[in-house]
């Protein structure tokens, strides 16, 4: 690890400020970017920790709308217990240690094809609140690592409608465990949603074929002779292209078996 | 009653409230006055030759205080391979040399090339960062097939990449041969032994010390056997004489083989120390741990069984490739061979049996002993091929190692692979299994599972191996260059406790309770005053360290050998004390005492008179009481056992979770109960690990793909199931004097080919019966392309 400094504003002004200076990044949990400078992969003169702003955390339901502060661990989101889909994934990433420092808006940045909130955030059609404007899930994922995000732009919340259903399946990686494949189903008034993570080499994405076949009949049996494509997924040494397009088919039957 | 302590009884690891309360003390929390840090330039190339180094702009960084390269240790000696291996034909084995820094080329990614000492941590690794090297990258040698045929070389010298190509029995090679080609029935298996990571706990460390007044040096070092790590520095590296080097391994946490090797880590720091004059400390990332450690297994092998119609064997043939990486590690060269070769015949009465294992060079990091060392690559290969057999000829798998078993009565047994079996019962092994596994309520939990759309397979396995290594006339014909006998003084104390100075090493094994436990027992003085003292050359006799379950069956008995003599001399001084004849004195429950009579004295009051002689016979017993004995083994000791599983495979995922596993092993004469089931239970999970999880792999290039735990999957708590242990099936070790064979490793030698039957048996009964192996890993997606071929 090279040498940084260190600095804990207590509200979003304070903490754009400071990540103007060159060199400055905004830390989390530091659940991904400290691993990175450890390995000297990543290199800030300063982090600004967003920790103390208290205004980024926190879950708020009210009516049909669930917000999360950008600065909410995963142990808190999984203990408000917003709505199934929601809390199952929250609690299942990682480890206890790293549920009570990784952060929603941290995941959501940094964007990991195999993190398990992009599935969360597509699938129920999210909105991404940053310190400037306002992003839809749709937009904001721009591929593996890559988001709508600008230079010096902080996620302060993400708000998520609540589906009347929803279920997340996660097939951990064997060693890693964040997802070899994960999928998210939300079942809405207008229709179904499903969100794929750790398959593509594009990132997130909504198998839209799927999620007509489930807005018409929501029903395992209904995806069941279908097959998603697998041409523009990941190969490596944990599976196949295949096997990933058959763990999406597979975990979508499961997690609409099992939404609630 | 029952025995409420010694031999035999489960006290608490004593040693376990120091390490659960933070109190250890491990080679990186020993910090010397004025001590500078060593950090290393690695090769991000698998195969390179180095054309130049330009140290100049890192020489001159802030707080730099040396730069290293493979030309300053250009004149000193290589690090030796311990076994001289000769191939079929008779010739000696290739042993290129094996540098402190790598010279002239670059052989495997993380080989490190130049070494940065600075005043802080922070300052060597940018100075690291600063080096400058020309290196023209090369072609990798990856694949061992490849290798064999390849016209370029990881080592230029040798012209060849092959280390030997040793055939076992030779003399054996012709009458298996017609036997396979004449038998009624043969099952041929082609197999990968996976290579592994050893992934101690403890990433290794050195720290160098050297005085300038002296001379000496003083080397705190992770290693599994002090005195060997300092044998090879003095007697083949840098040339310092052994009196002049202490060699320290404090508290180690974990090995399993790794910390057994000396590494070029250890010679710089130490060289670099001394052109310092100050302690140079180097502790390895977990990233160089993944790239340096001596890795483990990488054999690719193809196993042939020939029996009769009712599975009456014949002969067991097997050609393998044995991965040594790029250079040869210490061990390298026994382990797939006098470590793996002879135990081909397992437990059985085979009569035939011949093993090919040509060792090849690549450009990966070294390949050494881990967990087993050989055994599991035997017992796996044996055991998966078996189990194939049984399934091609419809005979219960149980039944067919039964039917080829060698009886109890049959002892001593020389099988056909070259060892002499002193004791076993495996027979007995599998009637206790089948008493405490409900093999019969298999069927019905097999519809349960069912039921829930999972596949439920039942995995049966039995072993043996070969411990307590070794004897040394043995092993010297065989090519070792070292003994390998263990050592132990027993000192008695003044105020009658004792601290007894054991060459084994405890890197978690639990040595300091179970030691107290035998000499306690013996003395009848009680455990909690009984002290072991290891890992340190200037307090402990020359012994051997850790390996190979070796520390009781050789160690031990040193202590007992030691002890006896302690109860000796002690006899003496009793006898005198009590004016009565030596002959005549009884020792019991530390007490001496004279037969007939009730006249005694306590074994402390004789340790006080050993040491306050006042009234001695000066001129027959000298004062004291510390004895040291060193203890060579008559033979290898040899475990075995049988084990059971129960998988469940989810058809659709591939997943395999493993819902029950039983182990009985015959360790001999139990010392401690409770702690043979932790070394059982640790043994299974590395096992289940190597089974289900655990996957080195370089991809063409020679790059590591799994270089950290993103994807080198370890066990975790949550992939193992409890086990059911039994270790009361008791065949002692006829030849040593405890009777003890040794457990350490049993567990990873038993449970892979227990785990990768079952897995079949599950496919199978799914109708999957085109499947009749998986290597390992048997990970979710190879079940799945297995089931989907
Ligand atoms: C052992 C381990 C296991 C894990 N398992 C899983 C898993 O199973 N599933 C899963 O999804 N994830 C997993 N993670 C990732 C973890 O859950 C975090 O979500 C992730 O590391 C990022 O969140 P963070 O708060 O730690 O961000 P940091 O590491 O602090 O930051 C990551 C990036 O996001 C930026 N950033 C941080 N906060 C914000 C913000 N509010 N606005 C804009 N940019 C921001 C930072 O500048 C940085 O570039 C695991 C991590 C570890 C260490």
């Amino acid at each position: 690890m090279y040498n940084f400094d260190f600095v804990k504003p207590l509200n979003v002004a304070d903490a754009l400020v400071a990540l103007a200076s060159e060199e400055a990044q905004a830390l989390g949990g530091g659940q991904t970017l400290i691993p990175t400078m450890k390995q000297r992969l990543a290199s800030p003169e300063k982090l600004v920790s967003l920790s103390g702003i208290s205004e980024m955390q926190g879950v708020d339901i009210s009516g049909n709308i669930v917000t999360i502060g950008g600065a909410t661990t995963h142990a808190n989101v999984a203990l408000a217990g917003a709505f199934e889909g929601l809390t199952g994934l929250a609690g299942g990433i990682g480890d206890p240690a790293v549920r009570n420092r990784g952060t929603i808006g941290g995941s959501l940045a940094n964007n990991d094809p195999a993190a398990c909130y992009p599935a969360a955030a597509l699938a129920t059609g999210a909105t991404i609140v940053t310190n400037d404007r306002e992003i839809d899930a749709d937009d904001y994922f721009q591929g593996m690592f890559t988001t709508a995000l600008e230079d010096v732009e902080i996620i302060t919340a993400v708000r998520m409608p609540i589906p009347q259903v929803s279920n997340y399946q996660k097939f951990e990686q064997p060693a890693s465990r964040f997802a070899l494949v994960g999928v998210f189903v939300a079942k809405y008034a207008d229709g179904v949603r499903v969100a794929v993570t750790g398959a593509s080499e594009n990132g997130v994405f909504r198998w839209s074929e799927a999620e007509g076949v489930l807005s018409t009949n929501f029903s395992a049996d209904a995806i069941l002779g279908m097959s998603v494509d697998s041409s523009e997924m990941i190969s490596d040494l944990h599976g196949t292209k295949e096997y990933r397009a058959n763990l999406v088919r597979v975990l979508t039957g499961r997690a609409v078996s099992s939404a609630s | 009653m029952p025995k409420d302590s010694g031999i035999g009884t489960s006290p608490k690891r004593r040693e376990d409230i120091r390490f659960l309360t933070g109190n250890g003390k491990y080679t990186d929390d020993i910090n010397l006055t004025g001590q500078s840090y060593a950090a290393f330039v690695r090769s991000d190339v698998a195969h390179g030759k180095i054309n130049s180094i330009d140290t100049s702009a890192a020489e001159n960084m802030a707080g730099v205080l040396a730069v290293f390269t493979g030309e300053d240790f250009a004149d000193v000696g290589g690090n030796p391979a311990g076994w001289l291996i000769n191939s079929r034909d008779g010739e000696p084995m290739k042993e290129p040399k094996r540098p402190v820094l790598a010279h002239g080329k670059v052989r495997h990614v993380g080989d490190a090339y130049a070494a940065v000492i600075a005043e802080t941590a922070a300052q060597a690794q940018n100075a690291v960062d600063a080096i400058n090297a020309d290196i023209t990258e090369l072609p990798a040698i990856v694949d061992m097939a490849t290798a064999l045929a390849s016209g370029s070389f990881v080592h230029d010298e040798i012209e060849t990449n092959q280390c030997f190509d040793w055939g076992w029995i030779e003399d054996n090679r012709a009458a298996t041969d017609a036997a396979i080609r004449s038998a009624p029935h043969v099952t041929t298996l082609s197999l990968v032994n996976n290579r592994l990571v050893p992934n101690a706990m403890e990433s290794r460390a050195s720290t160098a010390d050297y005085d300038p007044g002296t001379g000496d040096y003083t080397l705190y070092t992770t290693s599994q056997n002090p005195h060997l790590t300092r044998l090879l520095i003095c007697a083949f590296v840098l040339g310092i004489p052994e009196n002049k080097l202490r060699v320290v391994s404090p508290d180690v946490g974990g090995g399993f083989g790794s910390k057994i090797y000396h590494y070029g880590e250890e010679a710089l720091v130490l060289a670099a120390a001394k052109k310092l004059c100050r302690p140079v400390k180097w502790t390895a990332s977990r990233s160089e741990s993944f790239l340096t450690d001596a890795h483990g297994r990488d054999h690719v092998t193809k196993i042939e069984l020939a029996c009769e119609k009712d599975g009456t064997f014949i002969a067991f043939r097997t050609d393998t490739m044995a991965n040594v990486g790029a250079y040869l590690s210490n061990f390298s060269t026994v382990t797939p061979t006098f470590l793996h070769g002879t135990l081909m015949a397992g437990n059985y009465t085979v009569p035939n049996v011949y093993v090919n294992v040509k060792a090849v060079f690549t450009n990966t990091a070294p390949v050494d002993a881990y967990r087993g060392a050989g055994r599991p690559e035997a017992t796996y290969s044996l055991e998966r091929v078996i189990d194939k057999c049984a399934r091609e000829l419809a005979l219960d798998p149980i039944e067919l190692r039964r039917k080829n078993f060698i009886k109890p009565d049959q002892f001593p047994y020389a099988s056909a692979a070259g060892l002499e079996y002193d004791a076993g019962n495996y027979d007995a092994l599998f009637d206790k299994l089948e008493e405490i596994v409900d093999f019969g309520g298999f069927k019905a939990r097999r519809a349960e599972s069912e039921k829930g759309g999972k596949l439920r397979g039942l995995g049966i396995n039995s072993y043996i191996e070969a411990c307590g290594i070794a004897p040394s006339n043995l092993v010297g014909i065989l090519g070792a260059r070292v003994g390998l006998y263990d050592a132990a003084t027993v000192r008695v104390n003044a105020t009658g406790n004792i601290s007894v100075m054991v060459g084994a090493h405890s890197h978690g094994q639990g040595h300091a309770t179970v030691f107290p436990q035998v000499v306690s027992e013996m003395l009848g003085v009680e455990e909690n005053s009984i002290e072991i003292v290891h890992g340190d050359t200037s307090k402990i006799p020359f012994g051997m360290g850790s390996y190979g379950s070796r520390s009781l069956a050789v160690c031990g008995s040193a202590v007992v050998r030691a002890t006896e003599k302690i109860i000796n001399k002690a006899t003496k001084i009793a006898a005198h004390m009590l004016e009565a004849s030596e002959s005549d004195i009884d020792f019991k429950d530390g007490k001496f005492s004279v037969s007939g009579t009730d006249k005694s004295v306590a074994f402390g009051e004789v340790a006080f008179k050993a040491y306050v002689p006042h009234d001695y016979p000066h001129d027959e017993l000298e004062p004291g009481l510390e004895e040291t004995a060193f203890y060579d083994p008559a033979n290898f000791t040899y475990p075995s056992g049988a084990y059971a599983c129960e998988v469940e495979v989810d058809p659709e995922t591939g997943q395999v979770t493993v819902e029950s596993f039983t182990a009985v092993d015959d360790f001999g004469n139990v010392i401690n109960p409770m702690i043979v089931t932790g070394q059982v239970h640790g043994g299974i999970g590395q096992g289940i690990g190597q089974a289900l999880l655990e996957n080195c792999t370089y991809d063409e290039n020679g790059q590591l793909l799994s270089a950290s735990y993103m994807d080198y999957a370890m066990p975790r708590a949550s992939d193992l199931p409890f086990y059911t242990v039994d270790h009361s099936c008791v065949t002692p070790c006829t030849h040593n004097p405890l009777g003890v064979k040794g457990c350490g490793e049993a567990g990873a030698i038993g449970s892979p080919p227990t785990i990768v039957n079952a897995v079949v048996d599950a496919l199978h009964s799914g109708g999957h019966t085109h499947v009749t192996h998986i290597d390992m890993p048997v990970s979710p997606a190879r079940v799945w392309s297995a089931i989907n071929s």
